[in-house]
């Protein structure tokens, strides 16, 4: 029997667990503090020349190795997720760029109020920073992304445009008009899609395929943006290496974590900083897998939070069909949004809010599919009539519905299920709240007046959309009360000095947008919070 | 489409790429009921040997379940699909659609992923025949003074 022999590596200063929205953002900002800085990430580079866009069976590659379930793919930097027991299903992707790989480019902010819940509501918590905090970040988070809008958003604070916004389209104008009809809000997405050339990418040419992989590099996936220039500044990324659990000593500090590589090798990694960037799935996972005598229930995890207030966005889908020819498959697929019914306005029956995000049409796979799951299309006969109708003519939208802290939604441990390497796998216990069941409701029933509005026939709605659990948060959440709170309000832990978090599990609240501008700014507030403090960062 | 990840949920790995073996031939008859030959549009079926021939290879992560779906069908002809005329096949696959929504739509996603990037049936429905990439599309820009009414509202945000 070959003996156990655990390698272990020279020390580095920062260790960076995750090389996806948040870590490369972290690694990027803290390049300029020359510290040797290492980054561990389970999965690997994608090679664009790999995307389903380059291929005559793009759609059918959306449903296996693209796929957004980690369960369907299955590939080795994946890990495996329970999450029978809820209604929304896990979605996420596992190399460099992370979730942002697969993500559609669709960047709004949150609101200055999703900040102030407690205080403006009455519910929930407020966080321990306000939008103001944020803004610089937000602003420079997106110059290294390569944010297009349009300036001037009733729904928001004034925001600088980095460059044009994506294309209205024929989608963005029918849906448009029926708005102003309405009179409800409405303007063109925020998109981490390049609209002109910027810093040697080049701009979008409208694939329709942002949502498995930009093979022209114009959609900002952190591997096309933070991590060339995070290892210009000599940040070490490595790959193919899973972090089973993170170390501390009799101080109660982290010293460095465990990981396996690419051969299996198990290997220790000291460092004097530790940064965790997994996101609301895997921090938590990585958390409650790190426990030891002094910390039996996990790690930082005196307040007993960790894996608990899971939030996960619910969305309910309202599609319909015009007769004249909308943008079918073409252009980013979310071309415009609506906050109006963000704010909260209790005479709707529910606090908080959602909003929209308008959406062009589908390949003709999906059209087929989706029309004979809803009875549009039937088998036979008839199908190439309906299908005729149908192509190339469909639009409508997703409400992305704020959804409420509540410690009963968790991420624990399965007893059985086990990734790759032996390491246990995340467990999702999860509701949909009352709150965000009425706002799901709510949404639908608006969405409908919005496609009647425009004209549209052959409505069809679903609510939950299931398969849309991609905004993973609030599972280590941030707050000055250690006891009720994982790390402060900076992103250190409470209970573990030099362990930082960086990633949507520190929200404290959802708010109603789509969280990676947010996860991205806060990362780099964190950074910046080091880098200020470096002198009593442990204190 | 929801059901189609809600059936993949348990941790499976990467199919091999074998072909998948319609020996039966019930495969084959069930894509001949779900999308007929059209001469009006000038399509072929979804039976069509090339078209079959792409389907039977591209099973994917769907083979197991595609396996099942066929095994029922056969199990509610008392043995084969192909067995019975045509009208009692139609009519039994009506039944299984209704009894069996999730495994109906592993048949339909397998079916339409190959048919509709055959490249007779993109030509006929108006699309290229070519991947996305590199070439890209057209999208109109569109008209930003429609925006006007939204920004005479005035501010929203708390």
């Amino acid at each position: 029997m070959e003996a156990y022999a655990l390698t272990m590596n020279e020390r580095v200063d920062v260790l960076i667990i995750g090389a996806g929205a948040s870590g490369a953002a972290v690694a990027w900002s803290l390049a300029e503090t020359k510290m040797r800085i290492l980054c561990l990430e389970q999965g690997d580079w994608q090679k664009s020349s790999a995307f389903p866009s380059t291929g005559r069976d793009w759609e059918a590659r959306l449903s296996e190795d693209f796929s957004i379930s980690p369960n369907r793919r299955g590939l080795a930097a994946d890990y495996p997720v329970n999450d029978a027991d809820s209604p929304i299903k896990i979605a996420n992707f596992n190399g460099v760029g992370g979730g942002t790989v697969l993500y559609a480019g669709h960047y709004p902010r949150l609101h200055p109020s999703d900040f102030k819940v407690r205080s403006l509501d009455g519910i929930a918590d407020d966080w321990p920073i306000d939008y103001n905090t944020l803004e610089p970040f937000y602003g420079l988070n997106d110059r290294i992304m390569g944010i297009s809008s349009l300036e001037g958003d009733p729904a928001y604070p004034f925001k600088e445009a980095v460059m044009p916004p994506i294309p209205l389209g024929r989608t963005g104008q029918t849906l448009g008009k029926a708005m102003n009809k309405l009179g409800w809000h409405w303007w063109p997405s925020d998109a981490a899609i390049l609209t002109q050339e910027y810093e040697g990418r080049a701009p979008c040419i409208n694939l329709g395929q942002c949502g498995s992989g930009c093979a022209q590099g114009a959609k900002g996936s952190t591997d096309v943006t933070y991590w060339p220039e995070a290892i210009r500044a000599r940040i070490e990324l490595r790959t193919r290496c899973r972090v089973s659990r993170i170390e501390t000593n009799d101080d109660g500090m982290a010293t460095g974590a465990y990981y396996f590589d690419a051969d299996g090798r198990e290997v220790f990694q000291p460092a004097e900083i530790v940064i965790i960037a997994c996101n609301g799935i895997g921090t938590p996972r990585l958390l409650l897998n790190s426990t030891s005598a002094r910390f039996p229930t996990g790690l930082a995890n005196s307040s007993g939070l960790v894996g608990k207030n899971l939030m996960l966005h619910p969305y309910a889908q309202i599609r319909g069909h015009f007769d004249e020819p909308m943008d079918a498959h073409r252009g980013p697929p979310i071309c415009t949004w609506s906050h109006e019914f963000y704010e909260t306005d209790t005479a709707r029956g529910f606090l908080r809010g959602y909003c929209y995000q308008f959406s062009r049409g589908m390949g003709p796979v999906r059209t087929a599919m989706n029309g004979m799951i809803d009875g549009l299309i039937p088998w036979g006969e008839g199908h190439h009539d309906a299908f005729h109708r149908m192509f190339g003519h469909s639009a409508g939208m997703v409400s992305v519905c704020e959804d409420l802290p509540e410690e009963i939604n968790t991420v624990t441990l399965d007893a059985d299920l086990k990734d790759g390497n032996g390491i246990p796998a995340p467990k999702i216990t999860y509701r949909i709240g009352e709150n965000t069941q009425k706002m799901l409701d709510h949404s639908v029933a608006r969405g409908i007046e919005i496609l009647e509005a425009a004209g549209a026939r052959d409505i069809t709605t679903r609510s939950p959309l299931a398969y849309a659990g991609w905004h993973l948060m609030g599972t280590a959440r941030m707050g000055t009360d250690p006891k009720r709170s994982v790390v402060n309000e900076w992103g250190r832990s409470h209970d573990v000095k030099n362990l930082f978090i960086v990633d949507g599990s520190v929200f404290v609240t959802s708010g109603g947008v789509n969280p990676t501008s947010t996860i991205q700014a806060v990362a780099l507030y964190v950074a910046d919070q080091i880098k200020s403090r470096l002198y009593d960062l442990f204190d | 489409m929801t059901f189609l990840i809600e059936t993949a949920m348990t941790f499976s790995a990467v199919p091999d790429e074998d072909e998948f073996d319609d020996a039966g031939g019930t495969l084959l008859a069930v894509l001949g009921h779900m999308i007929p030959a059209s001469a009006e549009f000038g399509l072929p079926g979804a039976d069509d040997p090339a078209v079959y021939r792409e389907i039977l290879r591209s099973t994917g992560r769907d083979r197991p379940f595609l396996a099942e779906a066929l095994g029922m069908i056969d199990a509610m002809a008392g043995g084969s699909l192909g067995s019975l005329p045509h009208d009692r096949q139609t009519a039994l696959l009506a039944n299984f659609r209704v009894a069996e929504p999730e495994l109906t739509a592993i048949l339909e996603a397998v079916t339409t992923r190959c048919y509709y990037r055959d490249d007779r049936v993109m030509t006929a429905i108006g699309i290229e025949v070519r991947a996305p990439f590199p070439i890209g599309y057209e999208v109109e820009e569109g008209d930003w003074s429609l925006l006007d009414p939204v920004r005479s509202r005035g501010r929203i945000w708390r």
